[in-house]
């Protein structure tokens, strides 16, 4: 089996999420992009826990880890997310500086 | 412990006193304790802090007895001292106890006779002023003593001398209500002082030729002759004596001690007999092998001093009104006896009328205090016929009268017999007719005291009545001591058993040269005997009340001797002449100085002190350390307001700075490969 294909699927994707970190002004697009960071990182154990040459499914496992993770973390994002849009009726990131100097 | 060898192998039957003399300084501590105690919880108990003062001596007395008799049937010499520190050039300041022939004895005699005041003093004092206090300072006054004549160096004697002084001075004082008793303790404290800067500079100018304080080190240097000492022997041994002079009220300095009666009756008792006034004949007996081997050039004056006291004092104690001044002339002139025999070369006559003297004057000056607590009035013009109405006080008395005259065979002609005997030994024959004279007087005085205070009918107010049991029974207690100390020293009599006086004051001191009689001079001992019967007959055929009228006359004014006595040799007259002569003088001179010399100085100091203070506040503190810390908070403040701009809030740059680190992480990692 060829790794360069999932592999570069994954740099892709991760890829796309730092650029929708870093550049989207909508929160929950950008917690979608954090998403996709995460779901490159799955695939990457997933793949080379394949290539090992006696496979124990330990990549396996710990990207249904990072999956709970992910769930419960976005679960909270959401909600924080919710309660200032319903507060300031935006959910633009730019707005977001009260904890500053 | 030189002492020790050379004592040992010149008087083999000496002991180290075992238990008792390794912690006799239990009663150098133990009345200092009181003292202490009485002042912290003396007003709290039934008798005010007498039984506390009592208790103290009553301990001493355990000590002091059975050393007493362990050195009588062997004899002891012990000496504990404890270095406290090094004066420097090899002087050091230590404390301590002697126990030997000689301070046995007084630790005897401070708590016997200290003991049997304190009882009295009980009874005296009832319900006057300040009875705490009284025994408080009655403590410290019996406290210093013990500590003068415990003392195994002259540092530590000086320490007893001045505490004997400032409680002397206290209770002399100690009705301060009466102006006149203030004076009379600021006198007896003044010219005390006079004559201690003799003894001071002499202890000072004996210890660094020696190099040592210790009497042992200078009995051994003195009757080894050695030459560091025999220098300063005349010089030193005047200052000393000097020092006595004052303390033991030698003529001139006896001025202060019959203005001492203004003390409570028990003061006097305590002051004349046991403490304060025998501390000078204590001083020159210590020192007696010094004055024996080195300082003998100076005896002669020594002598002549004790002569003029012991004659010339004697006469005043005639025309006194007040009985206890009669008695205390009497003392003046006693301690002239006991100065002129140590001075003499007689160091046991010496040591041995002290002795006994202590007995028969307490109790003399207890029976005074009876009489004077029965009539309110110190002035025999206002007694008379007490023997009636005061019995026992009337038996004492003249037990201690006759033996205070010298009558055979109580205590007084023992020992002034073996002064008679010692002076006509030396040569000095002039002087020991001095004495027999003195002897006449003595009982003449005394005579014509008991016969103004006892006789005839009775002058004064009220009606007199017997003292309590506790001040008659030590009156009792000290009658039989005045009648027997006397037979320990017999001449050529030897009590099995015992040893003689001699022998038990010998312990100590190696070279004594020290002379006593072999048998008694029954020419000397006559003539003393005939000279004391002669007074007292004299003084009873003037002074006997009529036996019709029973009246009596109470002076016979001869010319010119009559007014010189009243105004006592004009001594005081000149004392205060003198006081009053230098003191305008000096007085201002000193304020001078005080104003521009010391002022200035102070000011000097001060200014200096200013200055030294606005440069240290303004240069060094305001600017200097406080700059430092200033700047260092400016520096900080600027670094953390710079730094702050970083936190801006906004996650995205968080974000693009996170993911930078990371990617200069991984170059690190990849080009470190």
């Amino acid at each position: 089996m060829i790794a360069n294909q999932f592999l570069v699927l994954a740099a892709a994707l991760f890829s796309l999420g730092v650029y929708g970190l870093l550049v989207r002004r909508n929160v929950v697009l950008v917690l979608l992009s954090v998403e996709l960071m995460l779901a490159a990182v799955n695939i990457n154990l997933v793949v080379f826990e394949a290539m090992l040459v006696t496979p124990d499914a330990v990549g396996q496992v710990f990207a249904l880890f990072v999956i709970a993770i992910a769930a419960a973390e976005v679960g909270i994002g959401l909600a924080i997310v919710l309660m200032i849009f319903r507060n300031r009726q935006s959910a633009n990131i730019d707005e977001l500086d009260l904890l500053r100097w | 412990m030189d002492l020790l060898v050379l004592a040992a192998a010149e008087v083999p039957r000496a002991g180290d006193g075992g238990f008792w003399a390794e912690t006799a300084g239990i009663m150098l501590v133990s009345p200092i304790v009181a003292f202490l105690a009485i002042i912290a919880a003396g007003k709290r108990l039934k008798y005010q802090g007498a039984e506390i003062a009592i208790g103290a001596l009553a301990l001493n007395l355990v000590w002091a007895t059975v050393l007493f008799v362990q050195n009588m049937t062997e004899g002891v010499l012990h000496e504990v001292t404890f270095v406290i520190g090094n004066v420097g050039s090899g002087l050091s300041f230590e404390l301590g106890w002697v126990v030997d022939g000689l301070s046995i004895m007084m630790y005897f005699l401070v708590s016997l006779v200290g003991l049997l005041v304190f009882i009295y003093a009980v009874g005296y004092m009832h319900g006057d002023r300040r009875v705490t206090w009284f025994f408080a300072a009655f403590s410290l006054f019996a406290g210093a003593m013990f500590i003068l004549v415990g003392a195994p160096n002259l540092i530590q004697l000086i320490i007893g001398w001045e505490g004997v002084g400032l409680a002397s001075y206290l209770l002399i004082g100690f009705y301060w209500e009466d102006h006149e008793n203030v004076n009379a303790g600021n006198k007896a404290f003044m010219t005390n002082k006079v004559a201690d800067i003799g003894l001071i500079l002499g202890a000072i100018l004996v210890g660094v030729s020696l190099g040592s304080f210790s009497f042992s080190d200078i009995d051994v240097a003195s009757t080894a002759q050695d030459p560091a000492l025999a220098g300063v022997a005349v010089v030193g041994g005047l200052l000393l004596f000097l020092g006595a002079m004052g303390k033991s009220a030698q003529f001139p300095f006896h001025i202060w001690l019959p203005d001492a009666m203004a003390g409570p009756t028990p003061v006097s008792a305590l002051m004349h007999a046991a403490t304060m006034v025998t501390a000078g004949i204590y001083l020159m007996a210590r020192m007696f092998p010094f004055y024996q081997e080195l300082a003998f050039d100076i005896r002669p004056w020594m002598v002549a001093i004790g002569a003029i006291t012991l004659f010339a004092m004697g006469l005043l104690a005639l025309v006194a009104d007040d009985i206890k001044k009669v008695l205390a002339y009497s003392t003046v002139s006693q301690l002239g006896y006991m100065m002129t025999a140590v001075a003499a070369g007689g160091y046991t006559a010496g040591v041995f009328h002290l002795f006994t003297h202590a007995f028969f004057k307490a109790l003399l000056f207890l029976g005074a205090g009876s009489v004077i607590h029965a009539v309110h009035s110190n002035n025999m013009s206002d007694m008379g016929g007490l023997r009636k109405f005061m019995p026992t006080t009337y038996t004492t008395f003249v037990i201690g009268s006759l033996a205070l005259a010298g009558i055979l065979p109580l205590a007084g002609f023992w020992s002034k017999d073996e002064i008679l005997a010692t002076l006509d030994y030396e040569g000095y024959t002039a002087v020991m007719w001095i004495a027999i004279l003195g002897a006449f007087v003595t009982a003449f005085y005394m005579a014509r005291a008991v016969a103004l205070t006892f006789h005839g009918t009775y002058k004064g107010h009220g009606h007199p009545h017997e003292s309590p049991r506790s001040m008659t029974v030590p009156l009792v207690a000290l009658a039989v001591p005045s009648v027997l100390v006397g037979f320990l020293n017999i001449p050529g009599v030897q009590w099995p058993g015992i040893a003689n006086f001699t022998d038990w004051l010998a312990v100590r001191v190696v070279a004594m040269g020290d002379h006593h009689p072999e048998g008694v001079d029954l020419f000397l001992a006559g003539a003393g005997l005939v000279a004391a019967l002669a007074g007292i007959a004299l003084g009873w055929v003037i002074f006997s009340p009529d036996r019709d009228t029973q009246r009596h006359r109470d002076r016979v004014e001869i010319p010119l001797l009559y007014p010189l006595l009243r105004r006592t040799y004009y001594i005081d007259d000149a004392a205060l002449g003198i006081v009053r002569g230098t003191k305008g003088p000096l007085a201002r001179t000193v304020d001078w100085v005080n104003t521009y010399v010391i002022d200035g100085i102070v000011n000097g100091v001060a200014a200096f002190s200013l200055l030294l203070g606005r440069f240290v506040y303004g240069g060094l503190d305001q600017r200097g350390i406080d700059g430092f810390f200033n700047g260092l908070s400016a520096v900080t403040d600027a670094a953390g307001g710079g730094v702050r701009r970083l936190q801006t809030g906004r996650v995205q740059q968080y974000a693009v700075s996170f993911i930078i680190g990371a990617l200069v992480l991984v170059i690190v990692f990849i080009v470190s490969r």
